[in-house]
Formats: C-alpha cells, structure tokens, sequence
C-alpha cells in the first residue's frame, strides 16, 4: 500500500470548495462585538467578531466599505450580512462582509434624542443654569473608575500644571447595570459632604452603549441639582452625551477636563509677580512725579526770592510819590502865575493910584466917601485923604 | 468673612494695579492702595502656598465615607 499524501494547498482548496457550496454560508448574517479593528491603509477593514464564547475573523473589503453610516470600533456590537469562507493562505475560515450595521443602535438613538429634548424643554440645558468653574480649586472630585487609564490621566495632567494639587477620587462604575444610580448618589455625597470645589465626571471612549450611562435620566438631574459647578467629560471629543449638556462645563476629553479644572500654577504665579511689580512701579512712579512736581514748585520765584515782590511794590509807591510831588507843584506854580495876573490887574485899578497923580479922596466924619456936593455943608469936618497921608479939613 | 476666593482677591489686585498706574489717584490714596493691594498679593501667595499634595480616595464604609490616600500606581 502505498501512501497517497495531498498537498496543504489542495487541503485548503478542497475545504474552500465545500464552504462555497454550502448555501447558508453564502449568505449568513451574524451578530457579535467587534475587537481587534483595524482599518488598513488599503482601505480594507480586519477585524473580529466575538461573543462570550466565541470569536470569528472578519474583512471588509474596500468595495463595501464606503456604504458603512458609521466607523467601526473595538466594542460596538454589530450585525454583519456576508460569506463565510476560507482563506487558504492562513488555513482559516472568516467572514467575508458586505454590510454591517450597528445592533440596536436605531432604539438607543431615538431613545437619547427622545431624553435629550425633554430635558432641553424643561430648561436643564440653560446657559443662565450653568455655574463657573472656580479659577483655582482647593480641591477637586473625580467620580470615575478607580481603574485604567482615565483616572490616571486626570492624576498626570493635574500634578503636571499644579503639584500640589489636591484631587478626591470618588470610584464610581462608568458603565453597566447600576451605574448611574451610583453616579448619581455619589454627585449627590459630593455635594452635601461639599468634598470639594469642582467635579469631574469622566469615562474613556467606548460605543454608545458603553456610554449610555451617562444618557440616562437620573444621572443628568443628579448634575443639574449639583450646587459644586460639575465639568463632564465622557468619551472621546466627537462624543456627546446627555450629560455634556446638562454639566456646566463639557470637557472633550479627560485630560482636557484636568487642564480647564487645575490652572497652571507657574503661570499664576508669574501673574502674580507680574501684578505686585505693577503696583510697585506705579507707586515708586506716582513718587517720582509727586518729588518732581515738589522740586518744580520750590523753584518757583516766590520761594526763591520771596522779598522781590515786597520790593517791586516799594518801586512803585515811590514812583507814585514823585508823580504826586510833580503834579502838585504845577499846579502852584499855575495859581501863582493866575495869582499875579489878578494882582497886577488890582494895581491898575487902585485908588491909590490915582492918588499919586494929585488927586485926594473926601471923607465925611462916618468915613463915608463924599462923591456930591449936594452931600456936604458948610461947617461939615472931613478927612482928605491923599497918597502919602491924611488932613482933617472944614468946609467954608 | 468668606473663606477667601483666590480669583477675586487676584482680580482685586489687577484692578489696584490698573488704578495705580493711571497716576489718577492722589498720593495718600496711591500709598492706602499700594498697601492694600501688597496685603491681597500677600494673600494670593498664601493660598497657593498652603496647597499640598494630595490624591485620595473616598470610600463608602458603614455608611459613611472615608478618606484614604490613593495611588493609581498600585491598582495597575
């Protein structure tokens, strides 16, 4: 007897064959989670899909692709419509997809915009709601997972900006049954333990299962009612859960919410270096100034020469003085001239005068001057008068 | 007294600096603002000087909770 040995390759063929006859593996469509996703350079999808018990590989050629309405990622349950068939390279069997889509995603997303819009009419997304987040915490509450990377990157990024940073973590389950009910209480101890300044309330990427803890009722009025101002940070940035819109701040990541939540504390302290430097500048210049004004005051003449002007005034009242005298003395020099006039125009008409050409003046013995003869009597006794005497006379 | 915020007492400072650099302020008033305004710096450095270290835990015991020191080293 003789052995009759067949080649791997046409091992593989031959199961090939029998694959491609089956017709239900024609045509198969399979629901699973998917891990291991790799989006390759070439356009084409690898991944698998698995339960708790079980896992198949999986391609997705770039022929179907583009008729994805979603990008595939680690953890998304999904179903899947292709072939089942055998890649003889390897020696394996996989699923060949031509579609996917997201299981269950079609509820879920009705039930959030359902949520989302009841809690936007009742107002738990107003602006005017949403509290500032304090500029430097004392303390700050982290509700996450005490586990994984979130946490740690919180912790990294908040000791970086500030070492001495105080952080509280409140480990809370992030997703599952229950998880929100325990979110929500522990938003709840925070506050009425007031345990710190601030909170942050994050979780890692996932799909939107993953995150639905985070769009659930309960935890979004548990923010709202939160008095410490709460910084949401769930998923990666192109996430947005209810909770973003109800936080009063959404951060797009956990790091992202360490950085808005512990300030840079170089930074500050260089702001306030910078302030004090200010105020004591301003003040050594408001000195300056006050000095200069000071100095340019005592240069002024009043209290370089404080008699000049006492001496400016003696000047003047003597210059006063002289224009006084002055004044004075032409006017009596004036009046003395008038004065003259008068008298010599008297002269000329003195009596006396006319005495001296021989005339003589009569005078009764009341010594009125007798101008008539009808005014004078025999025997009358008068005076004459002449220039250079008197003579009683007697009337004949 | 509220316990003291640190934003408030850095814009207060802001605001003092802004004020005594506009030379508007007579010089007793620069000297009562300059005075005020080194006090709030000097409160500002506490605060941050008082910060310490700490990363903790808050755990559910009995009803009550508790504060104990927390790695993220050791749960790895």
């Amino acid at each position: 007897m003789t052995y009759q040995p067949i080649s791997v390759t046409e091992l593989n063929t031959y199961i090939k064959e029998k694959f491609n006859e089956d017709e239900y593996l024609n045509n198969v469509l399979i629901k699973g989670e998917i891990s291991n996703f790799k989006n390759h350079y070439t356009g084409h999808m690898y991944f698998t899909l698995k339960d708790e018990n079980s896992l198949i590989k999986c391609v997705m050629f770039k022929t179907y692709t583009p008729h994805l309405d979603f990008m595939p990622k680690d953890g998304m349950k999904v179903m899947v419509l292709g072939s089942v068939s055998v890649y003889e390279r390897d020696g394996v069997y996989q699923i060949y997809a031509k579609a996917m889509k997201q299981e269950g995603i079609g509820d879920l997303h009705a039930e959030y915009e359902k949520l989302k819009q009841k809690l936007e009419q009742e107002g738990l997304f107003e602006k005017s709601h949403k509290k500032d987040i304090p500029y430097m915490p004392k303390c700050i509450g982290v509700l996450t997972s005490n586990t994984g990377a979130v946490i740690r990157d919180i912790i990294n990024v908040s000791t970086r900006r500030n070492p001495n940073i105080y952080i509280k973590l409140f480990p809370v389950p992030v997703q599952g049954q229950g998880a929100s009910e325990k979110i929500a209480k522990a938003i709840e101890i925070m506050n009425k333990e007031k345990l710190a300044d601030v909170l942050i309330i994050a979780r890692g990427g996932g799909s939107l299962e993953d995150l639905w803890t985070f769009n659930e009722e309960i935890v979004a009025r548990a923010i709202y009612n939160s008095e410490l101002p709460i910084i949401s940070a769930v998923g990666h940035e192109t996430d947005f859960t209810i909770s973003d819109f109800v936080s009063d701040l959404r951060a797009p990541t956990p790091s992202a919410a360490a950085e808005i939540a512990v300030p840079e504390i170089s930074e500050i302290q260089n702001k306030l270096e910078n302030n004090k430097r200010r105020i004591q500048n301003a003040l050594r210049k408001k000195i300056e100034i006050m000095r200069l004004r000071y100095e340019k005051c005592m240069t002024n003449k009043s209290f370089t020469d404080p008699l000049e002007k006492v001496n400016k005034s003696y000047m003047l009242l003597d210059k006063e003085v002289k224009r006084l005298e002055t004044s004075i003395n032409i006017k009596i020099k004036e009046k003395k001239t008038y004065m003259v006039q008068w008298i010599t125009k008297l002269d000329t008409l003195s009596p006396l005068k006319t005495l001296t050409r021989g005339f003589s003046i009569v005078t009764n013995q009341d010594g009125k001057v007798i101008t008539s003869v009808n005014k004078i009597k025999k025997s009358d006794k008068v005076t004459l008068r002449f220039v250079d005497g008197e003579k009683k006379a007697e009337i004949i | 007294m509220k316990d003291a915020n640190f934003e408030e007492t850095m814009e207060n400072l802001e605001k003092i600096a802004t004020e005594l650099e506009s030379g508007e302020l007579s010089l007793e008033e620069s000297v009562s603002k300059f005075e005020e305004g080194m006090k709030l710096s000097k409160k500002c450095n506490d605060i941050i000087g008082e910060a310490e270290k700490k990363i903790t835990i808050l755990l559910q015991k009995n009803n009550k909770i508790v504060e104990e020191e927390f790695s993220c080293e050791e749960k790895q």
